[in-house]
């Protein structure tokens, strides 16, 4: 019971991470219709920018809190202007395009960056100095980190203020509408330019909190962690429905804990034929699973069949 | 001879044409070999492997419009394949000619694994999962060596026999009427007969009741079916087909090779033959091959060029060359599609219908 308690423990950790990642796929899905592929090196760039914040402000001797707040700050806004830019170059002009057109350039800004990171930051794993303090707690038998809780808990507040922003304002109500049909909502007098450029600013915000929050965790930052994480939460985003915000929530978090149960009992339940090393294989195959029962996700409409 | 020339006559035989393109073809290794090396002599064939894939995949996606992002994992199969049942690893030395439709039977059973339980999904849907189709091979492969050891693991399988042709085997260079045939020339030569054999099944599927019934799927999937075409049946054999394909490609991929490990078929040689399809141009054969030779030849010279032309205008390496060569990989894929976002070469027909979109 205690480790199946830890497990879950981490699982939802992860999962709020993937959640957060998710949510940027599944919003820019939501009103363009594409896969965001690059979304997953903006995280990258959200964690490695704020790592290299960090080693500044810890030099001048700011306490570790304040450090923490000012490097996803500063993050975010690296991150956010990268979002814009990348979708005014390589997405803007190919919105009529054939489908499968943005998508090649997407793979090719994905590749850019990875590229441009290496040469900024090197091909070595970078130690992300701990700014949150290291104790655990004890809950019902499991041991939980200081900097899972935050983890969670900053995961938690900001999808829950991204569901009040977009269900309950007036920019939420505009993209919307820009994202059931583009050309109605602009003769409503919704500049449909500026909400794409709006949805790919709070994506990227978002990417950098979770580029800032996942290094935390694992205590490492590297030119080359944003694709098996941008992977996973794309995953999560299609589990859960792509283009369904609450999807990606539920989505990301199932994905996390079914990853941390598999890993932790995998051996146990085919005799220790399968190791851990099968963690992702058994994420996969929960997907397909999924797919294959609900083909739109888990709480995605069925959309009728277009006439 | 002058090109007016050549274009008149062209006009008035087309076949005088691809006499031509036949003899450049043949000539192409003697030249590349001469002029700049063994190096790219295996660019080479790399290219015509790429071309291979490209094409099978090309049926996938290009024809009946099923957007695949596991496709590597065919090849992975085809080339393990071959590489179990033609190495010191278990023993075996089985003729290329049993392998290869071996590799090109299990590789189709593979695609129609992974189409049956996905005829229902659309579109992106169909994408992850197929995605996770790649993965999940990958990982198998990487972590079947234990409790028994099948793919040996991430070590990979080395000491792969060479493809031998009537006793010969084309890593050895071959006299012929006096002149001495490099052993890659050789392999070039196969690959070439292959990659037609393999053009020229796709350009008559194209035509054919099945190739119309792939494209009617991609347009307009209720529509087809409403005018009786089993879908079903359909889309799976698009990706049977296109997995035999890719199965072959693996095989002759490990007998080149000598060797295969599992790092070879990553989610990114996915992603590159779909870059190389949709480059092309998606559903144009030609268009296709000259994606996957444009995709293959150009990170070479990226790669072979970086360094010396930095040395030229900086006096200094300033940039890796293999990360210059990525990088500007990225470029032009984004480059190339922003400014022709049908493909380099798109099929006409396709222009004009989708246009706008």
């Amino acid at each position: 019971m205690d480790i199946f308690l830890q497990q879950v423990a981490n699982g939802l950790t992860l999962g709020s991470i993937y959640a957060l990642v998710a949510l940027g796929y599944t919003l820019v899905y939501g009103i363009l219709g594409m896969i965001n592929f690059a979304h997953g090196e903006v995280v990258m760039v959200g964690a490695l920018t704020a790592l290299a914040a960090t080693k500044f402000l810890l030099s001048a001797a700011f306490p570790a809190p304040v450090v923490f707040v000012l490097a996803f700050i500063f993050a975010a806004v690296v991150c956010m202007l990268l979002g814009v830019l990348i979708e005014r170059i390589a997405y803007r002009p190919l919105r009529n395009a054939p489908r499968l057109a943005p998508l090649i350039t997407a793979i090719g800004v994905s590749i850019i960056l990875q590229q441009l990171a290496m040469m900024l930051w090197g091909r070595s794993y970078h130690a992300v100095p701990p700014l949150l303090p290291e104790t655990t707690h004890q809950l019902l038998g499991a041991q939980i980190t200081t900097v899972q809780i935050v983890i969670v808990g900053v995961a938690a507040l900001t999808m829950a203020s991204l569901l009040i922003l977009v269900n309950r304002t007036r920019l939420g109500r505009a993209m919307r509408a820009t994202a059931e049909n583009p050309g109605v909502a602009a003769l409503m007098g919704v500049d449909a330019n500026r909400i794409i450029a709006l949805t790919f600013l709070i994506g990227s915000a978002l990417a950098a909190l979770a580029g800032v929050l996942v290094s935390a965790n694992y205590g490492i930052a590297h030119y080359n962690m944003g694709f098996m994480l941008g992977l996973k939460a794309f995953t999560a985003a299609v589990l859960g429905g792509i283009g369904n915000l609450a999807g990606a929530v539920v989505g990301g978090l199932l994905l996390g804990v079914i990853e941390a149960l598999g890993a932790g009992y995998i051996g146990d339940l085919t005799g220790g034929v399968l190791g851990s090393q099968y963690q992702d294989v058994f994420a996969f195959f929960v997907l397909i699973g999924v797919l294959v029962l609900r083909p739109a996700g888990l709480l995605g409409e069925k959309v009728a069949e277009r006439a | 001879m002058n090109g007016a020339w050549m274009a008149q006559r062209w006009q008035r035989n087309p076949r005088f044409g691809l006499v031509l393109i036949a003899l450049a073809l043949v000539a192409l290794p003697f030249v590349v070999g001469a002029g700049l090396g063994n190096t790219w002599l295996r660019v080479l064939d790399f290219a015509l492997l790429y071309a291979m894939l490209a094409l099978g995949l090309n049926i996938v996606v290009g024809f009946a419009g099923l957007l695949d992002l596991g496709y590597i994992a065919f090849y992975a199969v085809g080339a393990y394949i071959y590489a179990l049942l033609a190495s010191p690893h278990f023993g075996l030395h089985w003729p290329v000619w049993a392998i290869l439709p071996l590799g090109a039977l299990v590789a189709c059973g593979f695609g129609v694994v992974l189409g049956a339980p996905t005829l229902r999904l659309r579109g992106d849907y169909l994408a992850i999962v197929t995605l996770g189709f790649g993965e999940i091979v990958r990982i198998f492969m990487n972590n079947l060596n234990a409790p028994v050891n099948i793919t040996n693991g991430p070590k990979g399988i080395a000491g792969i026999d060479p493809i031998q042709i009537g006793g010969h085997a084309l890593t050895q260079p071959l006299e012929f009427f006096g002149v001495t045939v490099p052993g890659l020339a050789l392999t070039y030569y196969l690959f070439l007969g292959l990659t037609l054999l393999v053009m020229l099944a796709g350009l008559r599927l194209q035509d054919s009741r099945i190739g119309r019934a792939w494209v009617a799927i991609r347009e307009d999937e209720v529509a087809a079916k409403a005018c009786g075409i089993n879908t079903r049946n359909v889309k799976l054999l698009a990706f049977a087909m296109g997995a035999s394909f890719g199965g072959v490609a693996g095989g002759l991929f490990a007998s080149f090779q000598e060797f295969v490990s599992p790092e070879s078929f990553s989610l990114m040689e996915s992603v590159m033959v779909l870059c190389m399809v949709v480059l092309g141009g998606m559903g144009h054969i030609p268009g296709v091959i000259l994606g996957a030779l444009t995709l293959t030849v150009l990170p070479e010279a990226f790669r072979h060029g970086a360094g010396p032309v930095q040395q030229a205008l900086f006096g200094q390496v300033l940039v890796d060359p293999e990360n210059l060569r990525m990088l500007l990989f990225g470029l032009a894929l984004v480059a190339v599609m922003l400014y022709r976002p049908s493909g380099l070469w798109p099929e006409p027909r396709h222009r004009l219908e989708l246009g706008a979109k």
